[in-house]
């Protein structure tokens, strides 16, 4: 493993899953590049309209 | 301000190692200038062309010129390249002669950028499979055959039909709705898709109740399935409430053919009953429940960046490192790891940070940026001077409400200063100007008319703090959701409420106080609970994030219920890689190891617990700032099909001993049955054990591997091999498995005489009694949780009717409790595999790492407060706080009186609410504050 590491992270992908990751490590202490392939971040739960079991709105 | 959000962008390749990573990626041009859009909507008004929106599933139009949704993040517009008149052919252009600020820019390139990082997380997320193959269901051809993506869409309130459900043909209310299970899941016959999906039976049943909810009774919906596979945490409960309750059918069937019927839009289909007797039923609409598949482009793009795959194109992981790829550095979550739900999406997603923070704990906070600190300016005491910024919010507010009226009266109010309207309050511009204001007019109190605080407090509260106000001199009204939203068709009456919140929010403001947070260091050691998988994964991530961590584990050893397990569904020994971990958290030397150990007392909260240690009558006292509760679980002790009168009855647990032990007599055996669902899915423990059905094929498979010819028989009710475990139901079949399905009502029946067993079950296919003669018959057990009150107690964290911790929130906050500073993970929150368990106590630990990190936090400002010379010393605060903020001083002159601990409280206002002497108050919501908004109305009455 390199000797010169750096603290930060890229994180590919701003569905839920990369959002989460991104909100981690951002309040963890490192810098955080989210890469999203669309115009906005959100990815499928967007899309969707409640979730179990708590029926919220997904948004 | 850590994080940098780069939309339109992908990828190229990933050069260098772990550690220090080059990352090429590609940004598209968005053809608008992200600085200076402000999310008006002129440019997708002006747009003359119209296309298909992606976000509705294609069921309504957009123009080129779009955002996604409203609450697009960043909202900013973007012009669609594929579609745009001006970008295809070189004329039109209307939107950038129309933009009010000039932000779209034609002249936009794609650029090339090379970012250097120390790791990546891949979550890019699945694509839902498309059914148009699908010939014999007609998706391709009839409007009424849409997919589960479009229905949701179909539900939504901010959907095609704001959430009235009609169908797509002739925009009428169907009464009839199908839903068929496994389009593109465990199929290799019409797609190359072998896994199970693991989530589309609970959206389709989320779907029919939903539908159902919103349509009423009269609704007819059907779910046409093979297995029903409900394994997560309430869902069996969720099914079973859909089936008894809610009245959905539930048809087990996998329907072949699909025929529009001649003059009308409707669609019969014929399909074979388990009974074997062909049917055909006529519905109104058919919603095709999509599994997920990777991507063929980011199928190449793995291959080129060297993370190997698995079978049903995942990124492969192994076991005990549930989040790593093949290429070390690179880590995974989401979809891409495996077909999953949100809340294992979520957990994966914060194992993966762990991961990667494991990885570069020593420079930590060498890349982020810390908050300016701006001196607060004293205003206490001074004469309010209160600033009201009223937001026109594009046309959304100003489109209804007369805002330089509402500008004008305002002006009027006593203590204004200032008052003046924003196009946008919220854009940067806006935001800088009210930093300046505060400063040239002095300000001391400001109120901001506009959207809702839940989303822009926060921003708004923080432009006080860079202008040197103390944030809580602040006041914000909603005169858009509640106002100009509402009252769309009388904007004169808009106007009126407009000065009314404008009114009451000014003469609130003027009474408000600049509040104190008061700071709270955070003990930076942490303490786990349980020494299982959980427990010491948890442990070992917290100590290689530098963290000095003191495991606690009641019994003698480390390791749990994986000391009792064979081997894992990807083939592992389970003893090997168990021992290296025991033998890796023994080694660390900043992980501080409690065996024969229990909490006998827990003091404290968040960032500063004190906790006492009790091993064989000897009690020692820790401190730490945060605790991850990794309790556990242990099989069902059954009396069922004569478990423990006879040697030959076993558990699974018992087979994975004889397994351990290369037991000779395996081999010998002729027959062998297992029996699912041995205590789970019933009334008295109504879930589902999640990982049985696996455990026993795998165990299966070993016998049939063991010999041949044995004939081995699985009596199950639903197989739920989820994810890409379905590929071992698949070869157990093929090595001759046999499995027959029983019913709770016709539960299989063993009789054991001297020489062999005998199990009766009724065949669902033959529908016949079947009589099975074998040597061995082996249980599935539930999983129970081990339920410690004590515990619960102590960390003030509850547990749900089955005796599990309840998180803080099933889908968001999977790994934490609603208690400050406290985690769970593990089999104490459901029964999981071991990758999921790993993969739950690092995500516990990534979001601990979150709190321990600040250093120090600070409660709110908003927290109630007790006068000591008004208190009755009742205790009614004290027992009806759910925080346990509350308590009686316990020395000093107000002995006895209560006292309210400012890091507990959430400032939810019951102690205020049901004191009966008045003696708290709440601060930024006193009584004088909200009597005086009162009186404020009444004059507007």
């Amino acid at each position: 493993m390199t000797q010169n590491k750096i603290g930060s992270v890229m994180v590919v992908g701003g569905g839920i899953a990369g959002m989460q990751s991104a909100l981690d490590l951002a309040d963890a202490g490192y810098y955080v590049y989210l890469v999203e392939k669309g115009p906005s971040i959100g990815g499928v739960m967007a899309q969707l309209d409640k979730t179990f079991p708590t029926n919220d709105c997904a948004m | 301000m850590n994080i940098e959000i780069i939309t339109l962008a992908e990828i190229q390749d990933i050069s260098g190692e772990a550690g220090n990573f080059s990352v090429d990626v590609l940004k598209h041009p968005r053809y608008i200038d992200e600085d200076k859009c402000i999310a008006c909507g002129v440019c997708a008004e002006k747009c003359p062309k119209k296309i298909t929106d992606t976000y509705n599933a294609g069921l309504s139009k957009r123009k080129a010129a779009y955002v996604e949704y409203p609450q697009a993040v960043p909202l900013k517009y973007v012009i669609d390249q594929d579609n745009c008149i001006y970008l295809q052919k070189g004329k039109c252009g209307v939107c950038k002669k129309k933009c009010p600020v000039d932000a779209v820019d034609f002249d936009q390139k794609p650029e090339n950028r090379t970012v250097n990082v120390g790791s990546v997380i891949l979550a890019p997320g699945f694509e839902p499979f498309s059914p148009e193959s699908f010939e014999n269901y007609q998706y391709a051809k009839h409007p009424n055959v849409i997919t589960s993506l479009e229905f949701e869409r179909l539900l939504s309130a901010s959907g095609p039909t704001q959430g009235h459900v009609t169908r797509p043909s002739d925009n009428e209310e169907p009464k009839k709705i199908a839903w068929f299970q496994c389009v593109g899941s465990r199929d290799m016959n019409r797609c190359d898709n072998a896994y199970c999906s693991s989530v589309c039976c609970m959206y389709a049943i989320k779907e029919a109740v939903i539908a159902k909810e919103h349509a009423g009774d009269d609704l007819d919906c059907a779910i046409f399935f093979m297995d029903m596979r409900t394994h997560g945490k309430d869902f069996e409960r969720f099914y079973d409430n859909a089936r008894e309750k809610s009245g959905v059918r539930f048809i087990r069937s996998r329907v072949h053919t699909v025929t529009p019927v001649p003059g009308s839009d409707d669609l019969e289909l014929r399909f074979v009953t388990e009974d074997g007797t062909l049917k055909t039923e006529v519905f109104d609409m058919i919603v095709l429940s999509v599994g997920m598949q990777t991507p063929k482009a980011l199928v190449d793009l793995s291959k080129k960046l060297g993370i190997s795959l698995s079978a049903g194109n995942f990124a492969d992981t192994e076991t005990f490192s549930p989040v790593a790829t093949s290429r070390p550095g690179i880590f995974v979550s989401g979809a891409f790891q495996g077909p999953k739900d949100i809340p294992q999406a979520v957990v994966d997603s914060s194992a993966a940070s762990a991961a990667a923070a494991e990885l570069l704990a020593d420079v930590r906070n060498t890349c982020t940026k810390e908050k300016e600190i701006v001196p607060e300016v004293n205003v206490l005491g001074d004469r309010p001077k209160i600033g009201v910024l009223i937001c026109q919010c594009g046309t959304n507010i100003a489109g209804v409400v007369d805002v330089p009226k509402v500008v004008d009266y305002a002006a009027t109010l006593p203590y204004v200063e200032l008052a003046t309207d924003k196009l946008f309050a919220c854009s940067q511009d806006a935001q800088d100007n009210m930093v300046e204001l505060i400063k040239e007019k002095g300000l001391n109190r400001i109120v901001i008319a506009a959207c809702t605080p839940k989303t822009h407090e926060p921003l708004f509260q923080d432009t006080l703090t860079a202008a040197g106000l103390n944030k809580y001199l602040f006041e914000m009204t909603n005169i858009r959701n509640q106002d100009s939203w509402v009252h769309k068709n009388n904007p004169e009456m808009a106007t009126e409420k407009a000065k009314d919140l404008v009114r009451m929010a000014v003469s609130k403001v003027a009474l408000q106080e600049p509040l104190k947070e008061v700071q709270l260091p955070v003990n930076q050691t942490a303490m786990v609970v349980g020494g299982g998988i959980a427990g010491m994964a948890a442990a070992k991530s917290l100590s290689e994030q530098g963290y000095e961590t003191h495991l606690v584990e009641k019994g003698n050893c480390l390791g749990g219920q994986a000391r009792q397990l064979f081997m894992t569904a990807k083939g592992e020994s389970i003893q090997k890689k168990l021992a290296e971990m025991i033998t890796a958290v023994e080694a660390d030397k900043r992980i501080h190891l409690h065996l024969d150990t229990e909490l006998s007392h827990v003091d404290g909260f968040v960032g500063n617990f004190e906790t006492t240690l009790s091993s064989n009558g000897n009690e020692t006292t820790l401190e730490h700032g945060v605790a991850v509760l990794a309790t556990g679980a242990s099989p069902h002790k059954t009396s069922e099909y004569g478990y423990g009168t006879d040697e030959r009855i076993i558990t699974s647990l018992d087979l994975d001993k004889k397994l351990m032990d290369d037991d000779p007599s395996l081999t010998t055996l002729n027959g062998a049955v297992f029996i699912q669902c041995v205590g789970s899915r019933e009334p008295e423990r109504m879930y589902c054990s999640r990982i049985c059905c696996t455990h026993s094929i795998e165990n299966a498979i070993q016998l049939k591997e063991k010999n041949p010819d044995m004939n081995v028989y699985i009596l199950y009710r639903d197989i739920r091999t989820y994810g890409e475990k379905e590929l071992l139901y698949k070869k157990a079949r093929q090595l001759g498995v046999i499995f027959i399905r029983y019913s709770l009502e016709n539960k299989p029946v063993v009789k054991a005489d001297k020489d062999q067993l005998t199990v009766h079950v009724m065949d669902h296919i033959l529908n016949m009694p079947l009589e099975l003669n074998v040597d061995m018959v082996t249980l599935a057990t539930a999983i129970i949780p081990n339920t410690d009150e004590k515990l619960s107690n102590f960390f003030k964290v509850a547990t749900n009717a089955d005796g599990f911790f309840i998180e803080k929130h099933a889908k968001l906050g999977p790994s934490e409790f609603s208690t400050d500073g406290v985690y769970l993970c593990g089999l104490a929150h459901y029964p999981k595999p071991i990758d999921e368990s790993i993969a739950q106590a690092k995500a516990a630990v990534a979001r601990a790492v979150t709190l321990l990190a600040k250093q120090t936090i600070f409660s709110s400002g908003t927290v109630a407060m007790v006068d000591p010379m008004l208190c009755a010393a009742c205790g009614v605060c004290v027992s009806i706080c759910p925080y346990s903020a509350p308590k009686f001083t316990e020395e000093g002159r107000f002995e006895g009186k209560a006292e309210v601990n400012p890091a507990l409280c959430k400032g939810c206002g019951l102690c205020v609410a049901s004191c009966r002497s008045g003696a708290i108050h709440l601060k930024g919501f006193d009584t004088d504050q909200i009597l005086t908004q009162i009186f404020e109305m009444d004059e507007a009455v």
